[in-house]
């Protein structure tokens, strides 16, 4: 049964940059270990590592365990699963927590089937309820439902959460805690690098959507990737982003890290510029805690309608350009 | 050596067209109403399959689903484009399964199947879009894994060249042989269907959907050994029954809810130059831009 161990949080770690997500997790991790009247221990593996102490102390972590070799940079699975499988094995997390990302989504299941214990992908929300369960919140059934899982029995309770999902906040920007670092051979073998990384092209992010206050989306209603020109104007004007939904995206209207909504970003800007999109749920689950919401479409019954501040019916084409002429107009 | 591959496949509702009436009062879902597909990355892992065997001479594809009776249809389905021959993990031990006791079973079935050098499946199914199934049975097996693949370069040699496309990138890397892949949607699409082996394989059967073919059809099970597909209970794959289903799975649903919105008092507006001057000053006033 239960006992009352400690929160980890594995974290991504890139050139030594602790990934966004990572952080966002470490906060949540914090208000959960909190609440638990436990420690908050972060998990660091990779090469070249002593940055890391810096990055994740001020969100509150009171032991960081790092794991430096130079075979375990760039992430391979098996290694990375034998040390986190290893490392719960002994110290019994109650609660682990990593990125819902590419590699986060490789590493969990992996480590959740050695420790037989659940594992809940995408969670959207996580509690803790009156036995000192997790909740793990999660859209289902393509987004058209939302489930709480819990895992009663099995230790840890693992889960994944997209970037973006929760917010981080620094608690102490000089805050320092333990570092324990590890005999990597202890925990690998050889046969855990069977699969070697021959050729890696990592993209820099050419756009930052989640942090800017303004977001101009387009959906399949703006009907051509020429119109979207018209939203990347206003955007420009307006010192926004563009953003767009699943079908733009599909459709080749925009590129696929523009994407927000259920299996794309979440974004939280304070004005959110809906143009041609009808507002699947799973769109308006990325955008839904925009502060103001403006929704731009011909179709005067578009769902997106029902959670907007302002609605224009009218077209992309004849709204948009009015838009940023009368922005420039009393702006000047 | 010829490459033997088995292709893990599930049955889905097709979760991307769900209409108003899919959804029960109770904000449960009515599955009935909702056609059952083959799950769309699971085709894009057939065909990466097929290719292998257009390229490797004597290469076989072998399918595995796990599901009720009617997810034999997958199977058909896999037969029609071009793959050799299927099993269909069946029994009512196997209801409620979550991702690891799913991966459990799908585990035990294969090590029934026993030879194979090549797993491949879809990076996750749209029913859950969890993407732990491949590499949990890649773990419950004890084989490397290579999740996201967008194409496979090359085989030979005892090792496969793969390219991953992830969230921020691509990466080319090489294992060696046995190993799970798992396949995304931006790999190639499937092909269709072929006439010629739909002739073949369309009254191919499970011994339960043979119950109920046309007594005129019978002969034909004897005759043509290939249109008898193949079935397997929890205990035929020597699966503990107490690991598989609802009871073998740690992950329980405490509750499901239907999704709601905060809707809005909202503002109509017309897309004329006084109405959207209006808005843009309002919008400049309050702070909201500039």
């Amino acid at each position: 049964m239960p006992e009352m161990n400690n929160v980890y949080v594995y974290c991504e770690i890139e050139d030594g940059v602790v990934a966004e997500v990572s952080q966002e997790l470490l906060t949540k991790g914090r208000s959960l270990a909190a609440r638990l009247n436990c420690r908050l221990e972060a998990v660091a593996v990779g090469h070249a590592l002593e940055g890391v102490g810096p990055q994740v102390f001020p969100y509150g972590v009171d032991v960081l365990h790092v794991f430096d070799d130079a075979r375990l940079a760039p992430y391979t699975s098996l290694p990375h699963a034998a040390i986190l499988t290893k490392l719960f094995e002994r110290e019994k997390p109650q609660i682990a927590l990593m990125g819902a990302t590419s590699l986060g989504r490789d590493l969990g299941p992996r480590v959740s089937s050695a420790l037989g214990s659940g594992l809940t992908a995408d969670c959207t929300s996580l509690e803790i309820d009156e036995q000192n369960l997790l909740l793990q919140i999660r859209p289902a059934f393509g987004g058209n439902i939302i489930a709480t899982i819990i895992n009663p029995d099995c230790r840890p309770q693992m889960a994944t959460v997209r970037e973006g999902v929760m917010k981080k906040e620094v608690q102490n920007a000089f805050a320092t805690g333990e570092i324990k670092s590890y005999q990597v051979n202890s925990y690998v073998n050889e046969a855990d690098f069977a699969v070697s990384v021959i050729e890696r092209r990592m993209e820099k992010s050419k756009t930052n959507i989640k942090a800017s206050g303004v977001i101009v989306a387009g959906g399949y209603g703006v009907g051509s990737k020429e119109n979207f020109q018209l939203l990347h104007e206003l955007a420009a004007a307006t010192g926004g982003q563009v953003g767009a939904s699943r079908a733009a995206v599909d459709a080749g209207f925009a590129e696929h890290e523009r994407q927000i909504g259920q299996t794309g970003l979440t974004v939280r800007p304070k004005l959110y510029i809906a143009c041609g999109i009808s507002g699947q749920i799973q769109h308006l689950a990325g955008m839904q805690e925009s502060a103001i919401v403006i929704s731009v479409n011909n179709d005067p019954n578009a769902p997106i309608n029902a959670i907007a501040d302002y609605v224009i019916t009218g077209t992309v084409e004849e709204v948009i350009p009015k838009m940023i002429r009368f922005y420039r107009k009393n702006t000047q | 050596m010829s490459l033997k591959i088995i292709v893990l496949a599930k049955q889905v509702p097709d979760t991307r067209n769900v209409g108003k009436d899919a959804m029960k009062a109770d904000g449960t879902v009515n599955r009935s109403v909702l056609p059952a597909i083959f799950n769309p990355e699971d085709l894009n892992a057939l065909e990466q399959a097929l290719r292998l065997k257009d390229t490797h001479p004597g290469a076989t594809v072998t399918l595995l689903t796990m599901g009720p009776q009617r997810a034999a249809e997958i199977i058909r389905e896999g037969l029609y484009r071009g793959a050799d021959k299927g099993y269909l993990l069946t029994d009512r031990a196997f209801a409620g399964a979550d991702t690891l006791a799913t991966s459990y079973a799908l585990a035990m079935a294969i090590r029934k199947i026993k030879t194979y050098d090549l797993i491949l499946c879809g990076r996750q199914a749209i029913d859950g879009d969890t993407a732990q199934v491949g590499p949990q049975v890649a773990e419950k097996l004890g084989l490397a894994q290579i999740t996201y693949a967008e194409a496979i370069r090359k085989v030979e040699n005892g090792k496969i060249t793969v390219v991953r496309r992830l969230e921020r990138g691509i990466e080319t890397v090489e294992a060696t042989l046995p190993v799970v892949v798992t396949v995304n949607g931006t790999a190639p699409a499937c092909r269709p269907r072929n006439a010629r082996y739909v002739q073949k394989y369309k009254h191919a059967k499970t011994i339960a959907e043979q119950q109920n073919a046309h007594a005129d059809y019978l002969h034909l099970f004897n005759a043509r050994a290939y249109l008898n597909l193949e079935e397997w209970s929890a205990a035929e794959v020597n699966a503990d029954v107490r690991l598989c289903g609802l009871s073998g799975s740690p992950t329980k649903v405490k509750k499901i809810e239907n999704v709601v919105f905060q809707t809005k008092e909202s503002k109509t507006m017309e897309p004329t130059d006084e109405h959207i001057n209006e808005l843009m000053k309002e919008l400049i006033t309050n702070h909201t831009i500039a």
